[in-house]
């Protein structure tokens, strides 16, 4: 902890000079001149979110090698560098460094145009984005450095989940101090979603966290709830982290940008009201599924198969309303590959929504449960559907932020394209093939009724899958690559992108679509 | 639609929109997790359970930092295969005085639940420095570090507080003692008097014989590591529960 107190301290000081001279800077001018978007903080988090983003995949890629290559990737004494204390760090960093800086950042981005609004509470803003970022890095060091409470997607300590609270906090304010300054008499569907995504996390953080310090000055913490009433806290919280963060939040994203992208109106308005409500009311009860035929009381898991079932048509009724919302532009598909990444995305999100009610039926959970294909699952939902989407708002918000005609290469965003949709598919044929195979191997017996595998055999058959599911995650990382040169490229205005600013265009989508 | 008309309500007021995402958001948690704290029949009654000795719940401490349950699960299913390769499925009452929770969601590695007993001590120590020296077409990697990290354990009473707090029954006798019955857990050529009492103290909680067991766990009698502490945890996981008074069938214990 105390390592992590210099560095609140270091960065809190950084942040309070650069804001001294900032202030210096001004010499009159209105800082906060209602009459403009906030877009300095846009592109800011337009730019970290790629950072995080690079970061995320590339320790991916490590904790993938490690599996596949454990003789050359592992040291003797660098128990830091442990898959054990990297994998959170790997998950953290794509759910929250690299997707919680696309959530805040688009928020902002959309919450002041469908609102037509600057951002509210001056400063604030900023406290959010730098304060979530700081969140960030204490969570990252603690991992390496031990500082963990176990709970998956939930491992920072005590002292960082209070600090995020704080921030998240202001974060809710922010977007609803922004909503009630709208020039516009409705609230737009995409901030919906951003409003449940921020409020639900709330919630699930606050909850799923409730924890005793051992002591004030220590990091470890003992938590409230134990054994069973922990675990289904936990798959409460880690269900609905998927549900609301990844989810929610990233369906706001696919309401504002495709609509934006292809000059047409959300397919259905009365849709969207249908599966918003039915999706956040049905997604919360989905949890127990995680806990499938352990010590948890049946009548919870049977109540949560059964919710995450009813899940699969409110999850489907989204896909349905973003794809149809391409109706009269369908040539975008093919000229424009940015417009094919985010419709790819909702693709990969019909599918992890339709194989999740399936792995949640107890009998399929039997088998699924503890092996790869719960890895298979989750990066068909985490790289194509939470990626893409992501990828999608990142070369149309550059582009719009920086005020260019097109991107700076379409052609590179072509390369993207297949190179992570290959990888994507490379990373879960190979773990669907190994889920199933050690599930199957786990439960084979011989013809003399005794088990037929021992359980190293079945790490021994996964090798080869390992190694593909590493040259996968490989091309993901590439392509997250060429994005950011494509990207940075834009921004500077050189190639295609050079072609004239351009003033930024009404947007398509501030009423509600009939 | 009347009803898609009214919905216009919650889109002028963000308030509504607010709240009403709140209520329908805190139903399902609501029904599923709270009853699991006033139904009595949610963790079975079970002979045997005691609360961690201090020496183990340093080892749980270190099994939690070092991210041992991304690979490994502790919890058996009630599947014939699991059964018979890993032993009786796990109860409720088992982990009743775990905080956090291990139980895991993914086995990259096999099940821990009730690795207790099943490897000797020395075993465990070849295979944490080196897991491959054991098992060649292991992926896990090496803790070879553990043995050479002193454990730290001046705050050990802080952290016998803190769980007592929660539920957990240490009594003050656990807590006064717990710097002695860490020492001598890990030493058996410590004060005989001193073991004594340590041994008395957690099989009174058990309610049994052999729940407790003395150990130079690391086979370093100079001094008490990390590797100790966390062999001893190990060895001990899943072996509390006496499963030969242990009812399955009684209508108490189903679930």
């Amino acid at each position: 902890m105390e390592a992590h107190a210099w560095i609140f301290f270091t960065l809190t000081v950084a942040a309070l000079a650069v804001l001294v001279l900032w202030a210096g800077s001004l010499k009159g001018r209105d800082p906060f001149d209602q009459t403009v978007y906030d877009d300095t903080i846009v592109k800011v988090g337009v730019g970290v979110s790629m950072f995080w983003g690079i970061v995320g995949f590339l320790v991916g890629l490590i904790v993938a090698l490690q599996l596949a290559f454990p003789n050359i990737f592992y040291f003797d004494q660098i128990g830091w560098l442990n898959f054990g204390r990297i994998r959170p760090l790997h998950t953290s960093a794509v759910i929250f460094a690299f997707g919680g800086n696309v959530l805040i950042s688009t928020s902002f981005y959309v919450v002041q145009r469908t609102n037509r609004a600057r951002l509210a509470g001056g400063l604030w803003p900023w406290f959010v984005f730098l304060g979530y970022n700081m969140f960030i890095v204490l969570a990252a060091t603690g991992y390496l450095m031990g500082v963990t409470q176990s709970k998956e997607y939930a491992e920072p300590e005590w002292y960082i989940d209070l600090w995020l609270t704080i921030v998240w906090v202001a974060y809710l304010l922010v977007f609803l101090g922004t909503i009630w300054k709208r020039k516009e008499s409705h609230i737009y569907v995409a901030n919906w979603f951003y409003l449940s995504f921020i409020v639900t996390i709330a919630m699930l953080h606050i909850v799923n966290n409730l924890t005793i310090p051992v002591s004030l000055t220590g990091s470890k913490s003992y938590q409230l709830f134990g054994g069973v009433q922990d675990a289904l806290t936990q798959w409460w919280y880690g269900h609905n982290a998927v549900g609301f963060f990844l989810t929610t939040g990233f369906l706001a994203i696919m309401y504002y940008f495709i609509p934006k992208r292809v000059n047409r109106p959300v397919y259905s308005y009365r849709l969207s009201i249908v599966h918003f409500w039915s999706l956040i009311f049905i997604y919360i009860w989905a949890g127990p599924h995680h806990l499938h035929y352990t010590a948890l009381p049946q009548w919870a898991q049977t109540l949560g198969m059964t919710f995450s079932v009813m899940l699969w048509m409110p999850s489907w009724g989204g896909m349905i309303n973003g794809v149809m919302t391409l109706s009269g532009a369908w040539d975008r598909l093919r000229t424009d590959p940015v417009v094919r990444m985010m419709v790819v995305a909702l693709a990969f999100y019909g599918m992890s929504t339709f194989e999740g009610p399936l792995m949640s039926v107890r009998t399929v959970n039997s088998l699924s449960h503890y092996t790869e294909w719960g890895i298979a699952h989750v990066h068909s939902g985490s790289m194509g559907w939470v990626g893409f989407i992501s990828f999608g708002a990142l070369y149309c918000s550059t582009q719009w932020l920086w005020k260019r005609k097109s991107l700076y290469s379409l052609a590179l965003v072509e390369w993207h394209f297949w190179l992570a949709t290959l990888g994507i598919l490379f990373y879960i044929v190979a773990m669907y093939f190994a889920g199933i195979l050690e599930g199957l191997m786990w439960r084979a017996y011989n013809e003399y009724g005794f088990l037929e595998y021992s359980f190293i055999e079945t790490v021994e058959a996964k090798h080869v899958s390992y190694v593909i599911r590493a040259v996968g995650g490989g091309m993901f990382l590439t392509g997250a690559l060429i994005m950011a040169y494509n990207l940075i490229r834009t921004a500077l205005g050189h190639g295609e992108a050079a072609e004239g600013e351009v003033t930024s265009s009404a947007p398509a989508a501030l009423q509600p679509a009939e | 639609m009347g009803i898609m008309n009214k919905h216009e309500t919650l889109e002028r007021h963000s308030l509504a929109l607010t709240i009403g995402i709140l209520l329908v958001v805190a139903v399902g948690g609501l029904v599923e997790i709270a009853p699991l704290f006033y139904l009595e029949n949610t963790i079975e009654k079970v002979e045997g359970m005691r609360p961690y000795t201090p020496l183990e719940l340093e080892g749980r401490n270190i099994y939690i930092r070092e991210g041992c349950y991304v690979c490994h699960s502790q919890m058996v299913r009630p599947l014939r295969d699991e059964v018979e390769r890993y032993g009786h499925y796990s109860l409720a009452a088992e982990s009743m005085y775990d905080h956090p929770f291990q139980w895991g969601s993914k086995r990259t590695g096999p099940d821990l639940a009730r690795v207790g007993g099943k490897y000797s001590d020395s075993w465990h120590v070849d295979h944490l420095k080196k897991p491959q020296s054991m098992v060649p077409e292991s992926v896990m990697p090496p803790y070879a570090f553990l043995a050479d990290n002193k454990l730290h354990f001046d705050d050990i009473e802080a952290h016998l507080k803190t769980l007592r707090f929660e539920g957990v029954p240490y009594t003050d006798d656990m807590i006064a003692n717990a710097k002695s019955d860490l020492m001598a857990q890990a030493d058996p050529n410590s004060d005989y008097d001193a073991q004594d009492a340590f041994v008395a103290r957690y099989v009174a909680a058990a309610g049994r014989d052999n729940t407790v067991r003395i150990a130079d766990y690391d086979g370093n009698p100079d001094e008490i590591t990390e590797l100790d502490a966390l062999i001893a945890y190990l060895q001990m996981t899943g072996t509390l529960v006496d499963f030969s008074t242990y009812e399955a069938d009684d209508l108490d214990n189903r679930r």
